[in-house]
């Protein structure tokens, strides 16, 4: 069966006819529906919003410490200045960039750069200002990760499916605050214990904090937190009475480089 | 017969006339026989030979413990050797992506008994499986797959750490 130009434009016309019209018929026949599917869903209530507050006021080199020695411990974390075995150990000059922190501190200046006054107090100046995952609410290396390895999940939390990640290292590239680290080599032979029931990662994978997810479905609170002893606060932002809203309240709190739109959602009261 | 040879350029009278003959036969039979004896000889060395099958080990300390009626996977033993895999697949989707659904949910198990279970490869399955080259090893190698859950998997649970 041919069908000759004439029929062809006929037969387009029509089509069009109908597809200008059909949203005004939609609106006949069931009217608002169409804006309904399409705007946007409302955020949910009820839902939880994980967020951390570090009181700096509180902190110091021992807790910091601490912390971090709680977090790596529980997560496999490798130290690659510690290797199992001698003869793994890495050349001085690349430990810098086999580094895998989840936790980790930098002074002031490096954690809130271009936000330091000309004078500020010296104490400040050289706290270990703590630093982790920011678990910002508009997450860039989510935006970039291509196999939706890196996601935000319901409750903020900016997980990572280690299943899934194919070790591009965009998220590295696009995490602003430094809070991902990439799998040069097999962690196993820098875990110094292995902590029994959390897997490691492999070789060619990106890794960072996340918060904890697997104490919190336990209901625990996150490894650092613990061994913090009141100095880092975690709870539920959305919740009126948990602590950090309370804590958010009564404290001036900064943020990280919030200038740059991610939202991050950890705070330190300074 | 007129054997009027026609193509696209018109009616010939004859069809054009090609020697029958085999250009290189030597080499191309040669080559043809050291491809095949390439190919089979991978398979002479098991000629006839019967690869026992696997035979996987139930004995390790937790299951040993265990009283002789509760000895029992968490599914059927038949399921779960034809579905174990999909299993963990689905307990890997559910505990890393779309657990954080009503927190705890996505991490518990629950069986047709109505036992719940967490799903955890290293924390459930390897609790009672201690003996990983005894029990998954043994199969696995049998039937030539290499499952990549143990580049990050710890072979031991924690439930396990705790009772020693």
């Amino acid at each position: 069966m041919g069908m000759d130009r004439r029929e062809f434009i006929r037969i387009s016309g029509l089509a069009a006819l109908l597809g200008l019209s059909g949203k005004g018929a939609f609106e006949l026949v069931r009217p608002g529906q169409v804006e309904a599917a399409m705007a946007a869903k409302p955020e949910a209530q009820g839902v939880v919003r994980w967020a951390m507050v570090v009181n700096m006021q509180k902190m110091d080199e021992a807790t910091a410490a601490k912390c971090i020695e709680a977090c790596h411990r529980v997560h496999n974390v490798p130290d690659f200045t510690k290797p199992k075995d001698p003869k793994d150990a890495v050349p001085p000059e690349i430990l810098n960039r086999y580094e895998v922190k989840w936790l980790w501190t930098e002074h002031y200046h490096n954690a809130f750069p271009g936000e330091e006054p000309p004078v500020m107090p010296e104490k400040i100046a050289h706290l270990p200002f703590l630093l982790l995952c920011n678990h910002c609410d508009n997450p860039p290396c989510v935006r970039v990760c291509p196999t939706k390895a890196t996601f935000r999940r319901e409750d903020g939390i900016v997980n990572m499916d280690m299943h899934r990640c194919i070790g591009c290292r965009f998220c590295m590239a696009g995490c602003p605050f430094g809070a991902r680290s990439f799998n040069w080599r097999d962690p196993r032979p820098y875990i110094t214990q292995d902590y029994p029931g959390y897997p490691t990662r492999e070789i060619g994978v990106v890794e960072k904090c996340t918060f904890c997810a697997e104490r919190l479905a336990q209901n625990m609170m996150p490894a650092c937190v613990e061994a913090s002893k009141g100095t880092l606060i975690f709870g539920d932002l959305n919740d009126e009475k948990s602590k950090v809203r309370d804590t958010l309240k009564r404290y001036f709190t900064i943020r990280r480089k919030v200038h740059l739109g991610t939202n991050p959602q950890v705070y330190y009261i300074v | 017969m007129a054997d009027n040879y026609k193509n696209e350029f018109g009616v010939f009278a004859e069809r054009p006339q090609v020697e029958k003959k085999y250009y290189d036969a030597k080499n191309i039979f040669t080559g043809l026989a050291v491809f095949l004896l390439l190919l089979i000889l991978p398979l002479v060395p098991n000629l006839g030979k019967t690869v026992p099958p696997p035979q996987r080990s139930l004995e390790t300390p937790v299951i040993q413990k265990l009283a002789e009626k509760d000895r029992k996977c968490i599914m059927p033993t038949d399921w779960m050797r034809a579905n174990h895999m999909q299993m963990l697949v689905d307990w890997r989707d559910n505990v890393v992506r779309t657990g954080e659904k009503g927190a705890a949910n996505g991490r518990n198990f629950v069986n047709p008994e109505g036992k719940k279970y967490l799903a955890s490869l290293t924390n459930t399955c390897m609790d009672c499986h201690s003996n990983k080259d005894k029990f998954c090893d043994q199969c696995h190698n049998y039937v030539a797959v290499a499952p990549n859950c143990w580049g990050c998997h710890l072979t031991e649970g924690k439930t396990l750490a705790e009772a020693k």
